[in-house]
């Protein structure tokens, strides 16, 4: 078997760990790819060196590969979408302040609940505006993220309107944290380990773990181009086959140790590998005084099947698209949107994988405010929120 | 060209960013304002007001401009990034070279063409100075090895110059190896036996 190249993009994230893992650990090799993987700055870049095909493959963050398929704020580029590197994994953070803030605002009832937290969120909020403050600021990645639609899902149910009452701002990963110690920003929505880098330096508090506010939300794809997904059948079928051994391999608690060291390296995610096992096994430090919070839905890699793309997902982010005013409501680029997920690859490359678990949401989904979320009718869905564009 | 844009070239590399400017200015324009410092970006180019933004790909601030796109209330003319799909070369070239182009209040595409043009065109000749001067530099630390190793060879060997040079030159050939990299291990090897 001739080794094949590839070059693919990636943002040192702890959701790259499939794609990271399956190049360092040799599981790419195994298959006969030899992988050059490019570290990259900005999800714009991701997305451009795909469309153009500098790269064969990114780790894209999940609503991208959704936007660059429907042409949104971008050049149509059809993608597809054949293997989940991580479902959840985002958290909001906030400064010790509006910690402090909301704490008091929500008269002795456990913010640990999100709807309490967004309720108290809007008497802060509420309060700071008949003072004449100015409205808070809180920072996530991108337009076309998961982190916008988790940050606005969770306030507006709240009652909290995303774009009247508080300022959403774009900002790079790696300067959430210094925003937060600036106050530039009030409080931020970011994969890890950002979140946890804040609270380790003791100047945010993790207010909720994404899992709290959806149960299972896709958050980051192995994305290819779809051309390219057709004129290279058996490369992909690999490329996938590689992603779910390394996902399997790392979630193996015995081998913890050892990809947390991998990940680590400088030329990977470059953060401290306590960091990134604590990420991976689920133990959040969520206040600087060392307070843990235990999820086992923090982030999941490879567990729970996390890897096989479920278009429910598609079909929630094209929703909140709608929602937020990116894009129009159609029947059409609904199932253009639901299409770019493909579990027919996975489980063609990974046959027997395809199960069902107890442990998940029964819509799919499982979030903490609204109706049953149902793939195949969006309007109903916003039909449920008074806040919307 | 059109010398009435006003252009903002956001790069967090001074020289590079310089470069361009002199460019833009021969061809013409006057009006070009250099952003360094990346934080309060949106707020700085707001009052700056420009026609085109030039960023350069290693700048993770390039997620925050295309914000902008979304966010219509606030600006008060639309932008969009320098993309046409009939001319996908271009596209390609300039994120080669490794600049974006985005473009405020629906200029016409042709004629900020030239820009990218000269920006890409720039962008690359900055990359071949960049890595010229890497080659001296390592072209000069590898004379530099050569010469210690040589010291180093001359002391403990009790060699002269020429024949420790001469030593250094046959177990190169010997090994296989370039006499840079034979000089570095005799460093090292005097370091481990300090």
């Amino acid at each position: 078997m001739s080794e094949q190249h590839l070059r693919i993009g990636f943002i040192p994230l702890c959701d790259a760990t499939a794609l990271l893992i399956a190049v360092d650990k040799g599981f790419a090799a195994a298959e006969g790819l030899d992988i050059e993987l490019v570290r990259e700055v900005s999800w714009s870049n991701i997305r451009d060196k795909l469309n153009i095909g500098l790269f064969d493959a990114a780790h894209l963050i999940a609503p991208v590969a959704i936007a660059s398929s429907l042409g949104l704020g971008h050049v149509k580029v059809p993608i597809v979408a054949p293997f989940g590197l991580g479902v959840n994994g985002n958290a909001i953070t906030v400064s010790p302040a509006l910690y402090a803030s909301i704490a008091a605002a929500a008269d002795g009832e456990n913010i640990a609940d999100p709807m309490v937290s967004a309720r108290a969120l809007a008497r802060v909020v509420a309060r700071r505006k008949s003072r004449g403050e100015p409205p808070l600021t809180f920072g996530m990645t991108f337009p076309f993220s998961t982190h916008n639609y988790h940050l606005r899902f969770w306030m507006a149910a709240g009652g909290v309107d995303p774009d009247e009452d508080v300022r959403l701002v774009v900002l790079p990963p790696p300067y959430m944290v210094d925003s937060l110690a600036s106050n530039h920003v009030d409080g931020f929505c970011v994969g890890a380990p950002w979140n946890s880098v804040a609270v380790d330096l003791g100047i945010g508090f993790i207010l909720h773990p994404v899992s709290e506010i959806l149960s299972r939300a896709a958050e980051k794809m192995l994305g290819v181009r779809a051309s390219w997904a057709q004129e290279h059948p058996d490369t992909l079928r690999r490329l996938i086959r590689a992603h779910g051994f390394a996902a399997a391999y790392a979630e193996d608690p015995a081998n913890r140790e050892e990809v947390c060291a991998m990940l680590a390296a400088p030329n990977r995610i470059g953060a401290s590998a306590e960091v990134i096992r604590r990420t991976l096994d689920g133990r959040i430090k969520v206040a600087p005084d060392g307070t843990l919070r235990v999820s086992d839905r923090y982030l999941m890699v490879g567990r729970n099947g996390a890897g096989r793309p479920d278009p429910a997902q598609a079909a929630w982010l094209y929703a909140q698209m709608v929602r937020w005013g990116q894009a129009p409501l159609s029947n059409d680029l609904l199932a253009a949107a639901k299409r770019v997920w493909r579990p027919d690859l996975y489980d063609a490359a990974l046959p027997g994988e395809a199960a069902t678990y107890d442990s998940e949401p029964r819509d799919g989904i499982g979030a903490f405010a609204g109706p049953a979320f149902d793939p195949n009718d969006v309007a109903t869905h916003l039909a449920a929120w008074d806040i919307k564009r | 060209m059109d010398p009435s844009f006003k252009i903002v070239i956001v790069d967090k590399n001074p020289v590079r960013a310089a470069i361009l400017e002199d460019g833009l200015r021969e061809a013409g324009h006057v009006q070009v304002v250099r952003i360094e410092e990346t934080s309060h970006l949106l707020a700085r180019i707001y009052a700056i007001d420009p026609d085109v933004i030039l960023i350069d790909l290693e700048n993770p601030s390039r997620d925050v401009l295309e914000q902008m796109f979304q966010m219509s209330r606030a600006v008060k003319r639309p932008i969009a990034m320098f993309v046409d799909q009939s001319d996908s070369a271009s596209i390609e070239a300039a994120v080669d070279a490794g600049v974006s182009a985005y473009i405020v209040g629906g200029l016409r595409k042709e004629r900020v063409k030239n820009v990218l043009d000269l920006c890409i065109s720039r962008f690359n000749a900055f990359s071949r100075l960049q890595d010229e001067l890497d080659r001296t530099r390592s072209a000069l630390d590898e004379r530099k090895a050569i010469d210690r190793a040589k010291g180093i060879l001359m002391k403990v060997k009790n060699l002269s110059e020429p024949d420790a040079y001469a030593l250094l030159r046959k177990t190169a050939m010997n090994e296989n190896k370039k006499i840079a990299e034979v000089a570095q291990s005799v460093i090292m090897a005097a370091e481990l036996f300090k």
